[in-house]
């Protein structure tokens, strides 16, 4: 099971990250995982939120574009070369990173990394062979 | 005072307006006959060429605007055979068809003979060494002075635009002495002469820049840097191209060449012609060409005609530096871009018609920045998507226009509205 991660666009000008988060702030809505991408004129925010349809609701109120992608959330061993392993099978298995960032959770020596791919279908059947663990929903107590 | 055609330069007014009604006739009628789309709008206007004894009757004819340019394109104002007609100049319409106007050999001599009038006028004679920098191609610019320039006999050097390091060496090397190019680039090439240090081996005396506006204070600025005399010349690729009208020594205005169009000025509310020296829309005639033969074309550029003795001898009517737009064209580094154009392309490529244009001049260059709001079709999750579909959004403006511009991509709603209306361009620059 992927979840949702909601991407907002920002425009490059001081205290546009500062107005999300103050919105999100504001309705209680929790952050779980943040990463930005940026160009020289604009950039945009990734998130992953304990509320996402509560989130995207507020901020299309708000006049923010965004997009909601599914991405996946995946079990990484809290320790040295925890992360390599991992990208590792991946790369045995050809399947792309689009990008990668990390959520805010540490549960029984465990992390958890956000990745959106390319290839479903070889993502699951390369984690499923190796037994890694694909975070769901519940799992992180998202809605 | 010299002057290239002497006979026509400094016929007296009355002998004028005799030969400019007696070729109207001669030109409504020929219109009539070869040119359908015009002739039907005559018929809707109850107007034939029975009707037309002189120029006192030119208000009775019909309008040609930019639309009809491009509802006529590309054949429709054509009036001579294409095999008759030797060579093509365009320009870019209000939203994206061109404007293609056509030429024969004969209209090619005649505007040769009107760029060579504005050479003279500046002061050049067969022993001078004429550097053309205006962009050669569709562009009228280069075509016409080259035309002028052999007129006169001049060494005719065809540089085109752009390649500083060429310009200069060739303007030392072979000793150029008038320079014909657009004011911002004369700017510019008196900066690098001046940053180079190399000012000692120019030897130019004058030069005839046009195709953009600029300011009194930039031709003062490029007169001492460059040590010429800068003079203005004015045309439109619908009318030809340059030379139309340009300066003479006395710098006060640029002469119309009026053998060859009927000048107007109307409003451009009513479309009522004003008395001379009122300020309004610039109307022409074309009374000598027979490709392209417009009939009060709207140049929809803003201006004043004064007619009175001019210290060079010349007769024909002066107008003064379009002042304005009567529409919102702009000119961009000497290229006309309209905003609806700009307008097409966002929408063909996804974005909301949502913009705004920022004009500014950034030592002595145009600088052209296209501010779009990111619209839901546009986002995406991945940086990657974003930039390509910018990056096309890039390459076609630039397909479109003739000229880069940057695009900055800005978030929704953020385009300021003034009372509740966008405001589409802000043009920063001091002209």
């Amino acid at each position: 099971m992927n979840i949702h991660q909601i991407s907002v666009f920002l425009e490059n000008r001081a205290g546009q990250l500062a107005e999300i988060t103050d919105l999100l702030a504001k309705s209680h809505v929790d952050i779980r995982a943040i990463s930005i991408a940026e160009t020289a004129d604009y950039g945009l925010v990734r998130m992953i939120v304990d509320d996402s349809y509560k989130a995207s609701s507020i901020l299309l109120e708000h006049g923010d574009i965004l997009s909601m992608t599914p991405v996946w959330a995946v079990e990484v061993p809290d320790r040295p070369a925890g992360l390599s392993e991992l990208l590792g099978v991946l790369a045995e298995a050809h399947v792309d990173v689009e990008y990668m960032y990390s959520l805010f959770t540490n549960k029984d020596g465990h992390a958890c990394m956000v990745l959106r791919i390319s290839d479903e279908p070889r993502f699951l059947s390369a984690l499923g062979e190796r037994q890694i663990k694909v975070m769901s929903k519940e799992d992180l107590g998202l809605k | 005072m010299a002057y290239f055609q002497p006979e026509m330069e400094t016929m007296p007014q009355e002998q004028l307006r005799k030969l400019q009604s007696e070729r109207l006739v001669k030109q409504v009628r020929h219109v009539w006959d070869n040119v359908p789309y015009y002739r039907e709008k005559m018929e809707a206007k109850g107007v034939t060429p029975d009707d037309i004894h002189g120029i006192e009757d030119l208000h009775k004819l019909p309008f040609l605007c930019k639309d009809d340019l491009r509802e006529a394109y590309p054949h429709g104002l054509r009036g001579m055979p294409l095999s008759d007609c030797v060579r093509i100049h365009s320009t870019s319409g209000t939203t994206g068809k061109r404007v293609v106007a056509f030429y024969t050999q004969h209209d090619i001599d005649l505007w040769d003979d009107c760029c060579a009038r504005a050479l003279v006028a500046a002061g050049a004679t067969k022993e001078d060494v004429c550097q053309i920098a205006y962009g050669f191609g569709l562009f009228t610019g280069g075509a016409g002075l080259n035309g002028g320039s052999h007129k006169v006999g001049c060494l005719t050097l065809p540089m085109s635009s752009g390649n500083t390091d060429r310009q200069l060496q060739f303007m030392t090397d072979l000793e150029s002495t008038i320079l014909c190019c657009t004011p911002s680039y004369a700017a510019y090439l008196a900066e690098s002469i001046h940053e180079r240090g190399i000012r000692d081996q120019i030897k130019l005396k004058a030069g005839i820049f046009g195709a953009e506006a600029w300011s009194e204070d930039m031709r003062r600025d490029i007169e001492d840097k460059l040590g010429i005399k800068a003079y203005d010349i004015y045309g439109l690729t619908e009318t030809s191209g340059p030379g139309v009208a340009f300066e003479c020594s006395e710098q006060t205005g640029m002469h119309i060449n009026e053998d060859h169009f009927i000048a107007e000025i109307i409003d451009p509310d009513t479309g009522e012609v004003l008395p001379e020296g009122s300020k309004g829309e610039l109307v022409f005639t074309a009374i000598t060409k027979e490709a392209f033969p417009l009939l009060r074309y709207r140049t929809r550029d803003i201006c004043i005609l004064t007619r009175g003795k001019c210290s060079c001898g010349r007769t024909f009517v002066k107008m003064c530096k379009p002042m304005g737009r009567s529409d919102d064209m702009l000119i961009i580094r000497g290229v006309n871009v309209f905003p609806s154009q700009i307008e097409t392309v966002l929408i063909q490529q996804g974005y909301s018609a949502n913009y705004q244009i920022i004009v500014d001049r950034v030592n002595n260059s145009d600088t052209f920045e296209v501010m779009v709001e990111m619209n839901p079709e546009m986002f995406s999750d991945s940086l990657a998507k974003i930039t390509k579909a910018e990056k096309e959004l890039v390459n076609a403006l630039k397909a479109m226009l003739g000229i880069a511009a940057k695009v900055k991509l800005v978030a929704p709603k953020s385009i300021t509205r003034s009372e509740g209306k966008a405001v589409r361009i802000i043009d920063k620059r001091k002209i």
